[in-house]
């Protein structure tokens, strides 16, 4: 649709170089804006919170990003600031468990980690697009330092066990295969002048021309092997130097035997927003963003606070916990004013004084799924005997998929990868109700049928399930339409003197994102709710 | 309601595509747990989905579990005594739970609320019909 646009009229980049051209770049700005472009995930640049608060105070629930982030720009603004967090730990989901951590699950199992020195896995959220400026400019503020994570790599494996003899298959074969074959068939219709009426005559031929480049055909028009389609997929003997160099083509795998294996499904992957290049990860693990806004905010938190009661008065907030270091003990803090970032799984059990509207939304979000794994390998097998530098490899195993590191690319030694990670569905519920350690087991088993190198370079592993977390209770808020049309709008309202954020008070749940501009919402309608007050 | 998809995380992965490309039934392993293929559960018996599903927030022997939040105990538990409330939540969800009946046939639900309502301390000898579950969804 867009293509056929830009093909019969101006393209909307031509017309912004046009703007750009006789009216400077700041008109240019404004205008790529009102186009679409440049304004990415809501992101309105730092928050300015201008005004006296004339010493009010605000208890903020929660020390994940959220939470910190309202502390952070809260107490900059002048307000008297506190937080309560169960864990006893800073940053909630963002989160990095490293060799030498102990993690306890509900239902009481332990795990230490026992990764070498510098691996690690994320638990959590472990990629950032580009596009999420919000969490970005908090990176480039906290000091942050991030590098690239390899969200698509074409020398991956698409794997379904029940297609090409249950034998992984390359992502640029695939990718290319069903393009060219796409591209070929498509030409054929457009030569047969099927498309009249669609295309004019002018555009068949540049469709032809743009079919050609785009799916690697020959001069025919045809999609086959040879040096045309082996410059996109690749050789089956690469070129070489010297004497008996020459390439090889390779040979391209049917469109019939694409369509019934079904790999053609995870080329999605090339496609969504959220996963367009470049995307980023901390170096050293997603955790380093809590740990930075904690270097912030730290001497705020009292930790270990598990909270059971939110009252609210006239006059402010009280809130009622335990301390979970001391059982028994019930403790109090109040203030002006409350900003809950507390799952709502958590929150929906918690006596808390708010409206009907509000508390029936709160009741209203069931709470994703989702498993991770971290396996640890004697050495890069991936990278050494397969060539997969960082990305994601995706299966119809229950693991779902395996992910290589992004980090220490090309060097001897250890790795950990990702080695299951499942979102909803059958499957994952089936892998939270095992120990974590008949996880792992099942991790490596089923991977092994993609790289049979687990079997002998397996060395240790660690897994998460989010259903069995003690600070969450799942993974993160899962909206249907129906219930955000419903609901949504009654969480996010200020009710009195208590506002909720989260990721699961935003459009972007499950993404750090939705959790920071969630929260610089909040207590941007709070701020002028104060300062009105 | 619907079931979410493995959107909200980007996370596209090939699964709903490869479900019609896949053998019926589960994969079944020494250890008594098993791996459904697809979108659906492919345990039959109310044992074998408590024990590969319930189990996950209930834990083994129904007893629950607390953090900062809790999963209620379905062992002993008074609530279960109305077979129509465990069927609705199951098929509905409540609070935080998922909807999980969305992912079994009536005949799964069926089967595992009558498992619950007769194990982990729990004695309600009426049983929990089919049709009972299709009218409740």
């Amino acid at each position: 649709m867009q293509q056929y646009k830009s093909l019969t009229g101006i393209s909307r980049r031509d017309l912004l170089s046009l703007i750009g051209v006789t009216a400077g770049s700041a008109v240019m700005y404004q205008a790529m804006t009102s186009l679409g472009f440049a304004a990415e995930s809501g992101y309105k640049g730092r928050i300015k919170l201008e005004g006296d608060p004339k010493g009010a105070s605000v208890l903020i629930l929660g020390a994940g990003l959220a939470g910190m982030t309202a502390a952070l720009e809260l107490r900059q603004a002048g307000y008297k600031v506190q937080i309560l967090e169960f864990n006893k730990r800073a940053g909630g989901r963002n989160w990095t468990i490293r060799g030498g951590d102990t993690v306890t699950e509900l239902g009481g199992a332990t795990q230490k980690c026992e990764f070498d020195e510098g691996m690690y896995i994320n638990p959590g959220p472990w990629r950032i697009p580009y596009h999420h400026n919000g969490l970005l400019d908090y990176c480039k503020r906290l000091g942050v330092q991030l590098e690239p994570f390899q969200q698509i790599n074409h020398n991956a494996f698409l794997h379904n066990s029940n297609a090409f003899g249950g034998k992984p298959q390359r992502m640029r074969d695939i990718k290319t295969d069903f393009q060219g074959h796409v591209a070929e068939l498509l030409g054929k219709v457009t030569q047969k002048g099927k498309l009249e009426g669609d295309v004019s005559k002018e555009d068949q031929e540049i469709l032809l021309e743009a079919l050609k480049s785009w799916g690697a055909l020959d001069k025919d028009y045809a999609y086959a092997k040879g040096a045309v389609s082996a410059e996109f997929r690749g050789y089956e003997k690469d070129p070489g130097g010297g004497l008996g160099a020459a390439p090889i083509p390779g040979e391209p795998i049917g469109l019939s035997d694409i369509l019934k294996s079904g790999l053609w499904g995870s080329l999605a992957n090339f496609g969504l927003y959220e996963f367009h290049t470049t995307m980023f990860q901390p170096v050293g693990g997603m955790g380093k963003i809590g740990e930075a806004f904690a270097k912030q905010v730290g001497d705020l938190i009292t930790y270990n606070a598990k909270i059971t009661k939110i009252e609210q008065g006239e006059k402010g907030v009280t809130v009622t916990y335990e301390d979970t270091s001391n059982p028994g003990t019930v403790q109090t803090a109040s203030a002006d004013w409350c900003v809950c970032t507390i799952p709502l799984t958590i929150l929906s059990q918690i006596d808390i004084q708010v409206g009907a509207a509000m508390k029936t939304a709160i009741s209203a979000v069931p709470y994703a799924s989702s498993v991770k794994v971290g396996l640890q390998f004697k050495r890069r097998f991936w990278e050494e005997d397969d060539l997969i530098f960082g990305g994601i490899s995706y299966t119809n195993l229950p693991i779902t998929q395996i992910s290589y590191p992004s980090t220490s690319f090309n060097t001897t030694g250890k790795g950990v990868l990702l080695g299951c990670y499942t979102w909803n569905g059958p499957n994952s519920y089936e892998f939270t109700a095992m120990s974590p350690e008949e996880r792992v087991k099942r991790a490596v088993e089923y991977g092994s049928q993609i790289h049979p190198q687990y079997k002998d370079e397996f060395e240790t592993g660690i897994s998460w399930a989010w259903h069995r977390s003690p600070f969450t209770l799942g993974c993160a808020g899962d909206w249907t339409d129906e219930a955000r049309e419903q609901h949504y709008d009654n969480l996010c309202q200020i009710d009195g003197r208590i506002v909720l954020a989260g990721e699961h008070a935003s459009y972007i749940p499950g993404w750090q994102e939705g959790a920071i501009l969630s929260s610089l919402n909040a207590i941007e309608r709070l701020h002028k709710r104060v300062l009105q007050a | 309601m619907t079931i979410q998809t493995k959107r909200p995380l980007g996370l596209i992965a090939a699964t709903a595509l490869f479900t019609a490309f896949t053998a019926a039934g589960a994969l079944a392993d020494s250890a008594g747990a098993t791996f459904s293929d697809g979108e659906k559960f492919s345990q039959k018996t109310g044992e074998a989905l408590y024990s590969n599903l319930c189990q996950a927030c209930h834990m083994n022997e129904g007893q629950g579990a607390v953090g900062a939040g809790h999963y209620p105990a379905l062992a002993k538990n008074e609530n279960l005594e109305s077979s129509g409330y465990p069927v609705y939540i199951v098929l509905h969800g409540q609070k935080g739970m998922p909807p999980v009946g969305e992912m079994m046939s009536d005949e799964q639900v069926a089967a595992v609320v009558n498992y619950v309502r007769t194990h982990f301390g729990n004695d309600y000898k009426d049983e929990v019909t089919v049709e009972d579950v299709a009218g409740a969804r």
